[in-house]
């Protein structure tokens, strides 16, 4: 089967047999190896990437899925020197520990800040309900977003 | 300093984490690389007649289908036991010893029994259905609580009974006069029910042969490359050590369950040098559930024995602790540190403990997080908590009154360890004012009003970490930048961050020019790696003495370059100087100096680097008071966690930005032991019931308040830097801390104790019976 899509602002195609998840086509196909086979089955969020705007768990979809769709991963979040501010302040507040459920919980984090650019605690936590992480006891996670959400609230204020 | 020690630095790591370049095993491809399947039992205890593997091998794209027999044929070692510590241990240990490929008889769900490798994943699962084995059924037992029980299944044919090892330790002699003498004793039956670690990251392992050098090299998702490759070399493959290269990238978290290898590192490695190719093995998380080392699984008869004055007087506990069909490698250290650490922070004059270590029809336990000292904590929480009741005392009072006071340290209790320092009832007392305990009754009051049910619970405690000796190397390069080869390994905690504050604070050096090396053997001479919270305290110390050995040659150095004797120059935050003078010379251009091509003498040698070896004896004994609040909605039965306060004593703080991470996340999953994890087979059946993340629930963001963590450091007197193990803590206090504050809540309404964990519907069954 042929895809066609777009990930991160560039066109790509492949050609891989039906059965293949869009979490397995980045990886295996693209390289793209930010998005993590946590689970396989949508239960933890690793996998998790932007589809149109939605995150979604890429391990649901089937690359057929996604034919003429724009794919947005962490790989094109910000590239090393020029940080999202999700990615700035989950450094300056040591957020992330192994690091594992990282891409797909910014991913998520950065959703809802495009849809909700002021959420309070509670809806911080709700967005990020889906995403399973073992290490952190999510505290600087939540925090981070927060801190990012405000940060890019004065960034707007400012433009 | 801005990057010293207990500087808030954040992470060297997370660039690449943030921006999704961390590369975790599975994230790996080697050319030519296969894929290989595990087939596994499905049934808990049986017998196999017949293994046919015929048509899976005609299967498209499949390479090779290896069994139990080829395992044996090619005389590959069987996985053994080696963490039995001689000075607890009573009788004959029965290890049983296993291969990774079982032939004969299968013990659990999920043993190994055949690894196929195709050119894909999906082709060699195809072929695993293909293979077709004639089992004859046993009865088996999985739960340590029916291995009590007369007329259990006995796991392997042909013994008495299911014990594996017994720990014993203490003085029941001594125990048995405080009896007769007691004024109160608080009997009870505490069960630690049994959990699993479920790193984010499965496990995963490629194997790649490179015939041209005869030289195996497995890329492995474990915390210990260094001990791995000893034990892969020497038990498993027979090979020279230097043959087999272990390396261990980002591992996606670890906590214990990583510690040591599986058969899975074993069988990757044997085909690829069977096949002549890679093959790569991953993990599944339904595999996961049913293969990763399980951990807790204990249950205790105890007997606290209290005078007339509300002391502890003795403490009896006879325990089964679970360990499997197969005894992990490792499986030997939770029950030891739970049998070693039943004094926790009281001072209780005659202990007695046995620990038997009971086979079930279950997967291995093996380290977890805290690895036996949240039992210990447990127990000894619990009974200090049904005892205030019982004697009708306040829980903190009665804790006072018996713990061990900051001026007996240092303190040697009746099990075998001796503690150096500790400052318990200050830290319970900092504590209770922090969660604002006086003042509970009021917010009760309050819940009540709206219907809820508000429980208060605390748990004081203490753990052993940093065992073993540890080495660790810094050197200079000729452009004078600064590498650490640590034999350490970093899965999470951030050592390439907090490495770089110790030696940029001992050598004066920047930051930024510091780099680790981790997690290769080919790279790394020798290192014990990341498990027990060692890294801080045996890696950080190691890294002290090699610092030293540098700033010792180089004051040859600067002597020579600045024309003084030796014994005349200084050393102080990176510059050389001689003493009374205005000479002077900095460490890094020392080091430049190092490497000068000609003219240079041959006593100063070539480069300026140092290697530290610490041995920290026995260890160190972190610990901590927590308090936790909930309120229970008995519509319900839904416990909120509405507070949760914690002061510890990890000794001196590096980076408290990083030691709050450790202490939330070890926190949480002691939260989650107490709340929701638990691990279920089907009795009758043997199969796992609770594989998957919609059966096994862990904590998520919404679940958690934000915790009150606060240090209270007591530099420990067992290393140079006074740091004491943080890793665990929150972990070991956690459980005991949220289970006192759920009984306390249910046993204003008459429910009288609940068993971890204390989910939605137990909670809200407990209620109706109540009522
Ligand atoms: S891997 Fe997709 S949700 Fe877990
Ligand atoms: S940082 Fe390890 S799983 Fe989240």
């Amino acid at each position: 089967m042929d895809v066609k899509l777009t990930i991160n602002g560039e066109e790509k195609s492949a050609s891989v047999p039906p059965e293949t998840t869009l979490l397995r086509l980045l990886r295996e196909e693209f390289n793209l190896t930010g998005a993590k086979i946590g689970c396989d089955v949508g239960d933890c969020g690793a996998c998790t990437v932007i589809v149109d705007g939605i995150a979604t768990n890429s391990c649901l979809m089937l690359a057929g899925q996604v034919q003429g769709r724009s794919i947005e991963t962490i790989e094109g979040l910000a590239n090393m020197d020029d940080y999202h501010p999700l990615q700035k302040n989950f450094e300056d507040l040591g957020s992330l520990q192994c690091g594992f459920c990282g891409p797909g919980i910014i991913l998520s984090a950065k959703q809802l800040l495009d849809d909700n650019p002021d959420p309070n605690k509670e809806e911080i936590q709700d967005a990020l309900a889906g995403n399973l992480c073992r290490c952190t006891g999510y505290t600087k996670i939540v925090e981070a977003v927060a801190d990012a959400a405000r940060e890019m609230r004065g960034n707007r204020e400012a433009a | 300093m801005k990057f010293g020690i207990g500087q808030p630095v954040t992470r060297k790591e997370d660039p690449k984490f943030l921006t999704g370049r961390g590369r975790y095993v599975d994230d790996i491809e080697l050319p030519n690389m296969t894929h290989g399947y595990v087939l596994r039992s499905i049934h808990a205890n049986a017998i196999i007649n017949s293994i046919d593997v015929n048509s899976a091998k005609n299967s498209p794209g499949v390479i090779s289908v290896l069994t139990g027999e080829d395992y044996a044929a090619d005389e590959i070692g069987s996985i053994t036991c080696d963490s039995i510590n001689p000075m607890l241990s009573k009788g004959e240990p029965q290890l049983r010893p296993h291969p990774a490929l079982i032939k004969d008889a299968v013990k659990c769900v999920g043993a190994p029994v055949a690894f196929v490798v195709a050119e894909t994943l999906v082709q060699a699962k195809d072929a695993a259905e293909l293979i077709q084995i004639d089992y004859e059924i046993l009865p088996s037992v999985t739960s340590v609580l029916s291995v009590r029980e007369k007329d259990t299944p006995i796991v392997w044919e042909g013994t008495e009974n299911n014990i594996s090892f017994t720990f014993g330790i203490g003085n029941e002699g001594d125990v048995a006069e405080a009896m007769k003498n007691a004024r109160h004793i608080t009997k009870a039956t505490i069960v630690n029910n049994r959990i699993t670690t479920n790193s984010m990251e499965p496990r995963s392992s490629i194997g790649a042969y490179n015939k041209g050098e005869d030289k195996l090299t497995l890329y492995s998702s474990n915390q210990s490359p260094n001990r791995v490759r000893s034990e892969l070399a020497h038990t498993i493959l027979h090979i020279p050590e230097n043959k087999l290269q272990v390396i261990s990238p980002d591992v996606g978290g670890g906590f214990g369950m990583k510690g040591g290898f599986y058969g899975e590192d074993v069988l990757v490695l044997w085909a690829s040098r069977k096949l002549g190719r890679p093959v790569k093995w991953t993990s599944e998380r339904l595999e996961s559930f049913v293969t990763d080392s399980h951990a807790r699984d204990v249950v205790a008869d105890c007997e606290m024995v209290f005078d007339a004055d509300g002391k502890v007087t003795g403490l009896r506990v006879s325990a089964d602790y679970s360990v499997g069909a197969y005894v992990a490698p490792s499986g030997g250290i939770s029950p030891m540190f739970f049998t070693l650490l039943l004094s926790g922070v009281y001072a209780i004059p005659a202990i007695s403990v046995v620990t038997r270590c009971q086979f079930t029809n279950t997967i291995s336990t093996a380290p977890y997080r805290g690895a036996g000292r949240p039992e210990a904590a447990f127990v000894l929480e619990r009974l200090m908590d049904m005892a205030a009741q019982e004697l009708g005392t306040d829980p903190v009072e009665l804790r006072r009154k018996n713990m061990i006071k900051s001026d007996q340290m240092p303190y040697q209790t009746a099990l075998m360890h001796a503690y150096d320092s500790g400052e318990f009832e200050q830290i319970m007392d900092e504590a209770v004012e922090k969660s604002e305990w006086h003042s509970f009754q009021s917010r009760r009051e309050k819940s009540k009003i709206g219907g809820k049910i508000r429980g208060i619970g605390l748990a004081s405690y203490l753990e052993g970490a940093a065992p073993f000796n540890e080495r660790m190397e810094i050197r200079f390069d000729p452009g004078g930048d600064v590498t650490i080869v640590a034999g350490t390994h970093s899965h999470g905690q951030g050592h390439e961050t907090v490495y770089s504050q110790m030696v940029s604070e001992f050598l004066g050096v920047p930051f930024e020019s510091i780099r680790l090396i981790q997690g290769d053997t080919d790279k790394v001479a020798m290192g014990r790696g990341t498990v027990g919270s060692r890294s801080m305290t045996v890696g950080g110390s190691a890294l002290h003495l090699a610092a030293e050995e540098i700033i010792e040659k180089g004051k040859k150095i600067a002597g020579h370059l600045l024309e003084a004797g030796e014994t005349d120059i200084e050393f102080d935050s990176g510059v050389f100087s001689v003493a009374g003078t205005d000479k002077q010379i900095n460490i890094v251009e020392v080091a430049k100096s190092s490497y000068t091509l000609v003219m240079w003498p041959p006593h100063l040698g070539m480069g300026l680097e140092g290697i530290g070896t610490f041995n920290p004896g026995m260890g160190n004994f972190p610990n901590g008071c927590q308090i936790a609040e909930v309120e229970i909605d008995p519509e319900t039965g839904k416990v909120e966690l509405v507070n949760l306060v914690i002061v510890g004593d990890v000794g001196t703080v590096i980076n408290p930005l990083l030691l709050e991470g450790q202490i939330h996340g070890g926190i949480t999953q002691g939260v989650g032991q107490a709340t929701l994890e638990n691990i279920v087979y089907e009795g009758k059946s043997g199969q796992l019931l609770s594989a998957s993340f919609q059966d096994y629930t862990m904590p998520r963001a919404d679940d958690l308040p934000l915790y009150d963590v606060s240090s209270h450091p007591v530099p420990t007197t067992t290393n140079p830097l006074g740091v004491k193990g943080a890793g665990e803590t929150g972990t070991v206090g956690a459980p005991a801390a949220v289970l006192n504050a759920i009984v306390n809540a249910l046993s204003s309404v008459g429910v009288k104790d609940i068993e971890m964990p204390a989910t939605s519907e137990k909670v809200w069954q407990a209620l109706q019976n109540a009522a």
